[in-house]
């Protein structure tokens, strides 16, 4: 039997490949670097070079590994946040007006009871944070679940009218008088301030992106609701001969997705800025998005992810010192999404090599 | 024979991942004959044809055309070596006319259309073979019978001298397949060799020339049609003998299940789903709905389980009004639903096995912890089930998207009987499913009726609701066209009730 030649065919595969599902992730990281080294280079850096002094900036010392843990906790707690109402095919990426508003609502009750005792103050901005991102998420839940309203628009479009009604407020009645004219609040009181951590700038937030992570995880996967959720996200036909309550479920994952980002939002100016300020958020809510879908909603990889993330904006910072633009870094978030997704198709197919005439010899 | 040979497949293999769907195949066509192309669900019947028609190009063999070989890469090569084939599902564009649809894309369409010529042309070819249709009606306005002549018309038009048709009669009313395989003939008289892909027995005998089984992917005979018998056929298609019992039958039980008074609902697109419809289902009883796919059919299964919404008319279970009660509610009163796209609507095809378990159940106390599931009752619960039913499955934690059609019917069953529901629906529970699944499926719907559930039976397949049921009801256009005691009905008055003549009046059983 003669055979003259292969050629290489794509079939789908009927069980996704376990060992890919491990090894695509670390090679859509490898491919992103790689493209990224190819603009790097044209535009005069060493790729090597940057890549390693990026690193070393987000993990290389205590200043480093504590400055990517404040950036992980908010892109955490919106991830937990997003990653909820992705499960249900929710696709909520409002997450940055979400993140806003529940800054606002602590901010209001900072600067309403400066003189307040943390035992009530604390808690009552965390309360009044997560409520106010809730609603926030709420707005745009309660017409998809009765009109399907597309609630990716909606939630895109209050991110605007949140961070803008934050700006109206820094820029007018809420501006500090001894501010120099900055867009900031007063300074919190001590009440309303996070303790921070291991003498940095890290706070008690991060107990919070923990906290959320393991009470996402019971939910999600051991209680009923939980259950229905994930019926829902899979199946909405299967929710519905199921005699399962989706108007209900649409409203509930979306006020409980805005609350995580409202209190996002809250740990930022009670932990980091101790006030509420223009550009409060460097698009943590839109960095979540992308830290969601590479966790593949698991809440544990989430935190992880979190951190990679974090580490990649520290890193971004330090290598600006050498000239190189921090849009470096939003375009190494953007290949990575890229690689990551077009990964995962991949891990439905494999390439099969056959005989292209004759009789395969057995 | 030395009657020259249309077509000639040589060895053809075609592998799908997981599968072998044809393996070393031989297959030709004759001038002048209908080969039936005999097999169960998933034996490659279709595979092989597709082959043939272009559709998928073969891993190993060679497709020769009056001798030659000939490389088909796509449809359309196909039908330049004159190879049409009609699917089940037919292409055609609704909002054109049947002339414009038979024209569209063939080769010997003029730039300049002059719809006379070409309606006078169609109207020669339509004749000659007997496939009466109206040139210039708009497609959506024909029957389904009168789109597969569209389509017939088609191939014939483009030259096809071997034209295949894929399970032509799934589809239609034994009065329109009795014309299609009319029409089949007089093809066949003037030199065309047709192919039908069949898994049903009877066709072969009424009207092939010779038969070629397939099982597993391979062709296991070709026989002219007087060698063959019924039996035999089966044996071959299923590899071992099939024993159909005969059902005991049950004493009528006053107790009425299901009473449906008047009831209307609208269809998807709003118009009218269901009219009027009126009948009882009664304790032990298996009450079948015949009709073709289409006519009401889904829309009556989501009434009577709640997921549509009644418009006028009232749903009675064990004698309480439930008109208008969630489907959940309409759950609890004991009805339970085997939808009939399996891993669309029944399953959640990415769970697993232990998640698809408790969709009905996940809300009872026994699997009730407070805000949790109880996962160690729900596993036991599921492990029993599996065992009961006889779900082979490679865990209970893989996807059951992994499983095959006939597993994923008795796990759907396995969860919906185990409720214990007083009515039980179960809307074309065999489809897709092989000869062994499909009665060990009817199997345990009889056993249930002997229990004492009250189980509606919708079905295409008049085999089946034959088989099953005490009482026959038929649908036609939304509307009960007829209620016939099983023992009492034929197939010839079943036929004209498809079709609409209405013969209404609750015959009693």
């Amino acid at each position: 039997m003669i055979i003259r030649g292969t050629r290489l065919t794509i079939e789908k595969r009927l069980v996704p490949s376990s060992s890919a599902y491990l090894v695509i992730p670390f090679i859509s990281i490898f491919m992103a670097l790689l493209v990224g080294s190819i603009f790097l280079y044209f535009s005069g850096h060493e790729p090597v070079a940057v890549y390693y002094k990026m690193f070393k900036g987000a993990f290389g010392s205590r200043y480093g590994i504590t400055e990517t843990i404040v950036k992980a906790i908010p892109l955490t707690l919106v991830g937990l946040g997003v990653a909820l109402a992705f499960r249900m095919q929710l696709w909520n990426i409002g997450g940055e007006g979400q993140l806003y508003m529940g800054a606002f609502a602590a901010t209001w009750v900072a600067l309403t009871f400066p003189e307040g005792s943390v035992w009530w103050v604390m808690p009552a901005m965390i309360a009044l944070g997560m409520l106010a991102g809730g609603l926030w998420a709420l707005l745009t839940a309660i017409p998809k679940a009765i009109w399907g309203v597309n609630e990716i628009i909606t939630t895109l479009m209050l991110n605007y009218v949140a961070i803008l009604w934050v700006d109206y407020l820094v820029y007018g009645p809420w501006k500090d008088p001894a501010g120099f004219n900055f867009p900031l609040t007063a300074v919190f009181s001590d009440a309303a301030t996070l303790p921070g951590l291991f003498d940095s700038r890290v706070h008690a937030g991060l107990f919070f992106g923990i906290v959320a992570a393991i009470i996402l995880y019971l939910v999600v996967y051991h209680t009923r609701w939980g259950y229905e959720i994930r019926v829902t996200g899979e199946n909405p036909g299967a929710a519905r001969y199921a005699g399962m309550n989706t108007t209900r479920n649409i409203m509930l994952v979306m006020l409980f997705s805005g609350a995580l980002c409202g209190l996002a939002g809250m740990s930022e100016v009670s932990g980091i800025g101790h006030r509420l300020q223009h550009g409060l958020s460097p698009g943590y809510g839109y960095t979540a998005i992308i830290v969601a879908w590479l966790s593949r909603l698991n809440p544990f990889a989430v935190i992880l992810v979190a951190i990679l993330f974090g580490g990649l904006q520290v890193g971004g910072f330090i290598v600006q010192t050498s000239g190189i633009p921090s849009s470096m870094v939003y375009m190494l978030q953007g290949l990575l999404l890229f690689f990551v997704l077009g990964g995962e198709l991949l891990t439905g197919y494999r390439l099969n090599r056959v005989p292209a005439t004759g009789e395969a010899t057995k | 024979m030395s009657v020259p040979l249309l077509v000639e497949m040589v060895n053809i293999t075609k592998k799908f991942p997981g599968v072998v769907a044809n393996d070393q195949v031989n297959f030709n066509v004759r001038e002048g004959e209908i080969h039936v192309l005999l097999g169960e669900n998933g034996s490659g019947k279709s595979t092989l044809m597709s082959v043939l028609s272009g559709l998928y190009r073969p891993d190993e063999g060679d497709i020769l055309v009056g001798g030659i070989k000939y490389n088909l890469r796509s449809p359309r090569d196909a039908i330049k070596a004159g190879i049409g084939m009609v699917h089940q599902h037919f292409k055609l564009i609704d909002s054109f006319s049947v002339a414009e649809n038979v024209i569209l894309g063939g080769d010997g369409t003029p730039m300049i259309l002059n719809k006379k010529d070409i309606e006078n042309n169609l109207a020669q070819l339509s004749e000659r073979y007997g496939l009466r249709i109206n040139l210039s009606a708009m497609v959506w306005q024909l029957s389904v019978g009168e789109k597969q002549r569209v389509e017939i018309i088609k191939m014939l038009y483009r030259g096809s001298q071997v034209l295949v048709l894929d399970e032509p009669t799934a589809v239609l009313t034994p009065q329109e397949a009795e014309e299609l395989f009319d029409n089949l003939r007089q093809m066949a008289a003037a030199g065309r060799g047709i192919v039908v892909i069949t898994h049903k027995l009877n066709e072969v005998m009424a009207i092939a020339d010779r038969v070629t089984v397939l099982r597993r992917g391979k062709a296991v005979a070709t026989l002219e049609k007087q060698e063959v018998n019924q039996r035999d056929l089966a044996w071959l298609m299923v590899g071992q003998d099939v024993v159909f019992q005969s059902r005991k039958k049950n004493p009528p039980d006053s107790a009425k299940v299901l009473e449906l008074k008047q009831v209307n609902c609208l269809s998807d697109l709003g118009l009218a789903g269901l009219t009027d419809i009126d009948f009882s289902v009664y304790k032990g009883e298996i009450f079948g709905i015949a009709g073709v796919a289409g006519n009401g059919q889904r829309e009556l299964a989501e009434v009577v389980a709640g997921l549509r919404a009644v418009n006028g008319g009232q749903l009675l279970i064990n004698g309480t009004d439930v008109t208008g009660l969630s489907p959940r509610r309409i759950m609890d009163r004991g009805v339970a639903l085997v939808p009939e796209d399996r891993l669309g609507t029944g399953l959640i095809p990415n769970l697993d096995a232990v998640d698809n378990l408790i969709l009905k159940d996940y809300r009872r106390d026994l699997l009730r912890r407070g805000p949790f599931v109880n996962r160690r009752v729900a596993r036991s619960n599921a492990q029993q089930m599996v065992d009961r039913f006889e779900v082979s499955l490679r865990s209970l934690d893989a996807p059951v998207k992994l499983m095959s059609g006939g597993n994923l019917q008795r796990l759907l069953l396995a969860r919906e009987i185990t409720s214990q529901p007083h009515l039980l629906i179960a809307v074309y529970p065999v489809r897709g499913l092989d000869i062994k699944a499909t009665k060990a499926v009817h199997d345990l719907l009889l056993e249930q009726r002997e229990q004492g559930m009250a189980i509606l039976l919708i079905s295409e397949d008049l085999e089946e609701i034959f088989k099953l049921s005490d009482r026959i009801g038929v649908l036609c256009g939304g509307r009960l066209t007829g209620i016939l005691p099983a023992e009492a009905a034929d197939i010839e008055e079943i036929g004209l009730l498809m079709m609409g003549s209405d013969r209404t009046g609750e015959t009693a059983s």
